[in-house]
């Protein structure tokens, strides 16, 4: 019978259990995809980059092309001033299409569906984006709080709603990547499991339903890294053109 | 019929599934803070490891790379248009020859034929001038020889006169006499003869 589709988001060690102190930093097979999507990550863009010919190959079309398309996407929700983070969110779209992808090839995990891996990339956004916010504008800063041109009487609702929203944002930022990731290939492994339950009478209609949704599902893991990294984008353009 | 039976094992597999889920399942792995230590650290060095050789050793190569070849299209789209507008300058110079000279064909046309004309004119003058003198000349040569006319013809007469009458009357007659009746003759039918 189909197997519990939850299975898939298990983790499990591989190989010897590392131990330091009381932290278990075990190899494990999620470890093995963040491995995997990162050294895919810098092949190909190595190869990319190797040489630079008038007319460029495929690989260095490809690696260009994409370096155009986060230029051009940083360049357009937070300016010129986010020149000198535009090899992190480089990085950050990337690491976070490829681990979707390689997610999409089946009997592979995927990285993104696990709360805590989105909700580190998260909080770490939402860290650095705070303090490069109070290092650019001191306490002024904190006029992000208190929108512009708001009635005197509703300012401190505004406010307090604007506080929910900022602190708020790691958390929507990691839910909306894994919980996308997770819903997705939950949904396929369960029409996969009625495919096998119908047999050769019943299982074509979940069949074709599951070509379908791996279509939905690379279009979906190409969006949500693409809103990942818009949405750090804005989060960054906000600390550093303080609009408020 | 057939269509029925088949959505009815769809619907029931679906409850029937969906209890084996309830059974099996023990909530989501993701929930489960057994790896969580595991994952951060892994991810932190991969991600880490991803972005410093990016940042420091691919994107500035990626980056000179297209620099490189905007610089480049720039430089050539530049020479290109240099070319062009040298071509174009060119182009005006030649044309600016051409209508020069095609000005100056014409004036030495037009000028060649005023001297044409010009020479035309001096030397028809130079002939009417010559055929009038030969004119005038011959005119008075032929006045002087009509004034010589009648004195020759008298004389012609006379003498024939004479030849005649030798040798009708076979005796020498004197010359003199019969001038004074030639003279005499042509006095009375001068004018009807000869005009003056």
């Amino acid at each position: 019978m189909a197997a519990n589709p939850m299975t898939q988001f298990e983790v499990y060690r591989i190989g010897p259990e590392i131990k330091i102190g009381s932290f278990d930093l075990s190899f494990t097979n999620a470890s093995l995809f963040m491995v995997i999507s990162s050294l895919a990550i810098l092949i190909i863009f190595n190869l990319g980059s190797k040489k630079n010919s008038m007319l460029p190959n495929k690989i260095q079309l490809l690696a260009e092309l994409s370096y155009s398309f986060v230029s051009k996407m940083i360049n357009d929700t937070a300016g010129s001033k986010a020149k000198p983070y535009f090899a992190f969110i480089f990085s950050l779209f990337m690491f976070v299409l490829f681990c979707n992808m390689f997610g999409m090839i089946p009997y592979t995990f995927t990285v993104t569906s696990h709360i805590i891996v989105t909700f580190v990339l998260a909080a770490f956004i939402f860290i650095g984006v705070t303090v490069i916010g109070f290092i650019k504008h001191g306490l002024g800063y904190l006029k992000l709080f208190v929108p512009s041109g708001v009635p005197i009487v509703l300012l401190p609702l505004i406010v307090v709603i604007e506080i929910i929203s900022y602190l708020s944002r790691p958390i929507s930022l990691s839910v909306r990547l894994f919980a996308n990731m997770m819903a997705g290939h939950t949904m396929m492994k369960v029409f996969g499991g009625f495919v096998i339950s119908l047999g050769i009478v019943g299982g074509w209609l979940p069949l074709s339903f599951s070509v379908a949704l791996t279509g939905l599902e690379i279009l979906v893991a190409f969006l949500q890294a693409y809103v990942f990294a818009i949405l750090t984008c804005i989060y960054l353009n906000d600390a550093l053109n303080l609009h408020h | 019929m057939i269509k029925k039976i088949f959505f009815q094992t769809i619907f029931f597999n679906f409850f029937f599934i969906r209890e084996v889920f309830a059974a099996e399942s023990g909530g989501m792995p993701q929930l489960n803070p057994e790896f969580w230590v595991s994952q951060i650290f892994w991810l932190t060095l991969t991600f880490g490891i991803l972005y410093v050789v990016l940042s420091k050793l691919i994107l500035p190569k990626i980056s000179a790379n297209l620099e490189l070849r905007k610089s480049q299209i720039q430089e050539n789209i530049e020479a290109a248009e240099k070319q062009r507008e040298s071509s174009e300058s060119k182009l005006k110079e030649y044309d600016e020859i051409i209508l020069k000279s095609k000005l100056e064909a014409k004036n030495i046309f037009k000028d060649a034929r005023e001297k044409v004309l010009k020479d035309i004119n001096s030397k028809k003058e130079i002939l009417d001038k010559q055929i009038n003198e030969e004119i005038n000349i011959a005119e008075m040569e032929i006045e002087t020889l009509k004034k010589s006319a009648s004195e020759k013809i008298n004389k012609i007469a006379i003498e024939t006169s004479s030849d005649l009458i030798k040798k009708i009357i076979g005796t020498e007659i004197n010359n003199s006499s019969i001038s004074t009746i030639v003279a005499d003759l042509s006095k009375k039918n001068g004018d009807e003869n000869y005009g003056s």
